[in-house]
């Protein structure tokens, strides 16, 4: 990538975002796992399961992230059932390894299968901070944040059915989109995607040329 | 106006001829125009083109909505009280076709001629609440539930306006036979002005006003038009309503707004009668209904202007409307005509 | 423009109190009213479980999920430049909008930049999907009031700006048209003339609606003080775009974090308005659509040259890492929290929808309102079904 640069020139460090951090670890103290800072742009961090409630009242009220942005959740699992991309130009481009993958919980690293996280944002200081939290493999249950943003409440409610999490304290923790008689928690990576698994997908095969150039050169 | 017949009938016997000619010579040719004119005009100002397929311009655009709703199933809810269910829509028509038995059309075409005819059409024409209210309770539907206590709530409070503004017109004109209003109206004179007669819009101005805005909330018209408000009641009383039910719902409204059109021209804009010529002209036995529709189509394009144009009330900003402002205002118009009419 | 008085607030209380007394003495019961899935009001399928005590709402509860389709499950089987057909689909009025938050996370993880001339065409057609989707806005709300003349306007001018977005992109409602690193084409000779009589036409339209409804005492009558959201309550529900700022929080993703957009290269303003009441809501996108017609005009006098890629791959592999961009959409804040493991297919992607949150608020705004009020609130939330179930 000769000519490309890189997204808004990162700084080495950047200031107000490790303050961010440097605050909630005062605060929280030990709680505070681990911290994560994209220079210019963008900051995790993961706390301890049980102070994810205490994480969310001290980002809100001490860190002024007033803004609730969402709260989802991610299965590390490696999908047990590949990539479900069978054409013969996706393996090509990636030969089946056949080794297990590793389960590796992203940027701020993580003990468990599934963790949590949520975005908030403030309004007066335009930034915004994602904080993580492992959820525990054997309970898997979590404090709730209804209590500190009502919007907590329906994505709670979403995480709950898609993976199976629970939420100790949430006023009404039903499925909000699937039907009440539905099995299973579809974001889970072991649960098929039984559609693709019934009939093949034909793959990427709308690579296309660059405008304008020569077919395998892309580019200016 | 067919009393020279070649051949001797009964009364009764003529009073079937009456009103197939009636019906045919006048209601559907009217019904055509009125409805063609009021598609049209909403078309353009809506910026679409309107009814186009049916016919040259889409003047069969009626008949060919008739034609569609006669072929569809005429549903019945299984929870429906299927006696009122049935009945509802008829009371809503009946009650809007007898208004327009006491309008006179010209000096001998009538239907009725009834000395208190204003009472009688303001009498009649508050039937239709009936046959609303029978719809939306046997619909067994919420929403027309709603929709059904909505219009009753909403027609009750605006008859009072609607009356005490043909009151002001009455007290002016000195007789509540709707021939004599027109009359009135042909044969007064502003100021010793009698060139155009004395149209009861100039003199009774806010009883005109008054008498709009009532009968727009009487049509359940836009911006008065809870009762079926579409965006929120689905279509209030009407929800449940298929097939030709439907279709008299559908007419009703226009029809209906057809007789309150008829009413008000007859009591604001001189009726029938056309200044510079006579009242016993026979002429105007034909020209009288051509004068008179017209009339009816430019009080009807108000209305239907009105419609396209605002926005719906709530229905407790409607009631304060009725209560706070219009009756009052109505009761302070009847007073002042009453007191100009001594003093004049 | 004033703020609910406390005295008004007390006055409402107080009606509420009275009302209560009465229907211990009367013993009323209440009703289940359902709205939807298929009413009017929800333009398209959602469903609100309403208690009602006379016309008063004692209880809203929405149901959502009669058209969630899965779209961050089925984005994990996807490579990276087909997820923008499936999230095409989540706002279908703005559609481009979509896309963008998306291509900009896989951008930033792959650590590349779109060149200028891309940056300002996207700039363009996000604004133009903006203008396109605010006006039906425009026109629904007054359809919800009960005005039906509005959203027929709205159609018409608003098929202005998609036949513009077609010009470029070749589809009117789901254009597909960014890649990462660029865009897919360039624009065709004689389009900036053309959308510059456009927006002649939009500025019309915005004029005509102001008229006729901004103006009209039925419209203010029914809209102000309606749905009242307090920013507090705004910034906890996580409300975002024109219903944050009717509520007068001055925040503005393409002001305060315009990254790969070239929004801080143009002189706008952020609209705001301190009721935070439907009127709010509908006066403050009515602003917006005319400020995207000013960041318009300057956009297509800006355009500059050069290539519309950059140099990327053939086959596109993400490397691995997170990356979480979001950009104001037309419905407001929309985000992609994107997973990489470094490869072809994202290994999650969470798709914060701005409908979501703004219907999530529902249940707390709809408590106390009459049943009419129910319908004024959700259209001037302006909530897209797509968007909302995903």
């Amino acid at each position: 990538m000769s000519s490309t640069e890189v997204t808004e020139t990162a700084p080495a460090s950047d200031e107000r975002r490790d303050a961010l951090v440097a605050r909630l670890g005062e605060e929280l103290g030990d709680a505070l796992i681990a911290g994560h800072v994209d220079a210019g742009r963008d900051v995790w961090v993961r706390v301890a399961t049980a102070a994810w409630e205490d994480a969310g009242r001290v980002a809100r009220d001490v860190l002024g992230l007033r803004y609730f942005g969402f709260l989802s959740a991610i299965d590390w699992l490696p999908s047990p059932y590949g990539r479900s991309l069978d054409a013969a130009i996706d393996l090509e481009a990636e030969p089946a390894s056949g080794e297990v993958e590793q389960m590796e919980q992203g940027v701020t690293g993580g003990e468990t299968r599934f963790q949590v996280f949520a975005r908030l944002h403030s309004v007066t200081e335009h930034i915004g901070l994602t904080l993580k939290v492992d959820v525990p493999n054997d309970t898997l249950a979590l404090a709730t944040w209804t209590r500190l943003f009502g919007g907590a409440n329906w994505h709670e409610r979403e995480v709950f059915e898609m993976f199976g999490i629970s939420f100790e304290g949430h006023p009404s923790l039903r499925k909000l989109y699937l039907p009440g008689d539905f099995e299973g928690h579809p974001l889970r990576k072991d649960f098929p995607l039984l559609s693709r698994m019934v009939k093949p997908w034909p793959g990427i095969v709308d690579v296309e040329g660059m405008p304008g150039v020569a077919d395998d050169e892309g580019g200016e | 106006m067919i009393t020279q017949l070649a051949v001797e009938l009964a009364y009764w016997q003529q009073s079937i001829l009456r009103s197939v000619g009636v019906i045919a010579a006048v209601l559907l040719p009217a019904g055509t125009i009125v409805y063609l004119f009021l598609f049209k005009m909403m078309s353009f100002m809506q910026s679409r083109l309107g009814p186009n397929e049916a016919g040259p311009y889409g003047s069969m655009q009626l008949l060919a909505e008739v034609g569609k709703f006669l072929q569809k199933e005429d549903l019945i809810p299984d929870g429906a009280d299927r006696r009122v269910f049935t009945w509802a829509p008829i009371v809503v028509v009946a009650s809007t076709f007898v208004t327009y038995v006491v309008v006179p059309f010209g000096p001998d075409a009538w239907f009725a001629q009834i000395p208190t005819g204003i009472y009688f059409a303001l009498a009649v024409s508050s039937l239709s609440v009936i046959g609303v209210l029978m719809a939306g309770w046997s619909s067994a539907n919420k929403y027309s539930l709603m929709g059904g206590l909505r219009a009753a709530g909403q027609l009750i409070a605006y008859e009072l306006p609607l009356v005490l503004a043909a009151l002001g017109v009455v007290i002016q004109a000195g007789t509540m036979d709707m021939q004599g209003i027109v009359a009135a109206q042909r044969t007064g004179e502003i100021f010793g002005f009698g060139g155009i007669g004395n149209p009861f819009i100039l003199t009774q101005f806010v009883g005109f006003m008054i008498f709009l805005i009532a009968m727009q909330a009487e049509l359940t018209q836009p911006p008065f038009d809870m009762p079926v408000a579409e965006s929120e009641l689905v279509a209030g009383y009407m929800t449940e309503y298929s097939g030709f039910r439907f279709l008299l719902f559908f007419i009703g409204e226009y029809a209906t707004a057809g007789a309150f059109s008829a009413i008000a021209a007859t009591l604001f804009l001189g009726g029938w009668a056309l200044p510079g010529l006579d009242l016993d002209n026979n002429l105007m036995n034909v020209l009288g209904p051509v004068v008179l529709l017209v009339k009816i189509l430019l009080i009807m394009f108000l209305v239907m202007w009105f419609r396209v144009t605002y926005p719906r009330f709530r229905e407790d900003q409607l009631q304060i409307f009725a209560w706070k402002y219009l009756i009052p205002l109505s009761l302070v118009n009847i007073t002042a005509t009453a007191v100009l009419k001594v003093v004049f | 423009m004033t703020a609910v008085t406390e005295r008004q607030q007390l006055a409402y209380i107080a009606n509420q109190a009275a009302d209560m007394r009465v229907n211990v003495e009367l013993e009323t019961e209440g009703m289940t009213l359902n709205i939807g899935p298929q009413h009017p009001a929800t333009h398209g399928t959602l469903r609100i479980i309403v208690k009602l005590d006379g016309e008063q709402v004692v209880a809203a509860d929405p149901v959502p999920g009669y058209m969630h389709r899965g779209y961050e499950k089925l984005a994990e089987v996807r490579t990276y430049p087909q997820v923008t057909t499936l999230v095409n689909r989540i706002d279908w009025l703005g559609s481009f909008a979509n896309e963008v938050p998306f291509i900009l996370a896989a951008e930033r993880l792959m650590e590349v930049e779109a060149p200028p001339r891309a940056q300002w065409i996207r700039t363009i057609l996000f604004e133009l999907s903006r203008i396109g989707n605010i006006a039906l806005f425009l026109g629904d709300m007054a359809v919800q009031l009960g005005a039906v003349t509005p959203v027929f306007y709205a159609f018409r001018d608003r098929e202005y700006v998609l036949n513009q977005i077609e010009a470029i992109t070749g589809g009117r409602f789901h254009p597909n048209f960014d890649r990462i690193g660029g865009l897919k084409d360039d624009i065709p000779k004689g389009w900036v003339a053309e959308t510059k009589g456009v927006l002649t036409k939009m500025r019309a339209f915005c004029d005509e609606l102001d008229e006729l409804l901004v103006g009209n005492e039925i419209f203010t009558a029914r809209t102000r003080g309606v749905g009242v959201i307090p920013p507090e309550v705004g910034l906890s529900y996580g409300l975002s775009g024109a219903n944050l700022r009717a509520s007068g929080i001055d925040w503005d993703h393409r002001r305060d974090s315009p990254c790969g957009l070239v929004y801080d290269k143009l002189d706008w303003k952020v609209w705001t308005h301190p009721d935070g009441d439907s009127f709010a809501r509908y006066w403050v996108r009515l602003q917006e659509t005319r400020e995207a017609i000013l960041m318009l005009e300057q956009l297509l006098d800006g355009i500059p040259s050069g290539p519309i890629m950059a140099k990327v791959p053939r086959i596109i592999k993400v490397p691995a890492g997170e990356a979480y961009v979001a950009t104001e959409n037309p419905l407001g804040e929309m985000g992609y929290y994107v997973v990489s493991k470094g490869d072809l297919v994202p290994f999650r992607v969470k798709i914060r929808s701005a409908s979501f949150n703004n219907i999530s608020i529902v249940p707390w705004v709809l408590r106390g309102v009459y049943v009419p009020d129910v319908i004024t609130i959700l259209a001037s939330l302006y909530f897209i079904l797509g968007d909302i179930d995903r």
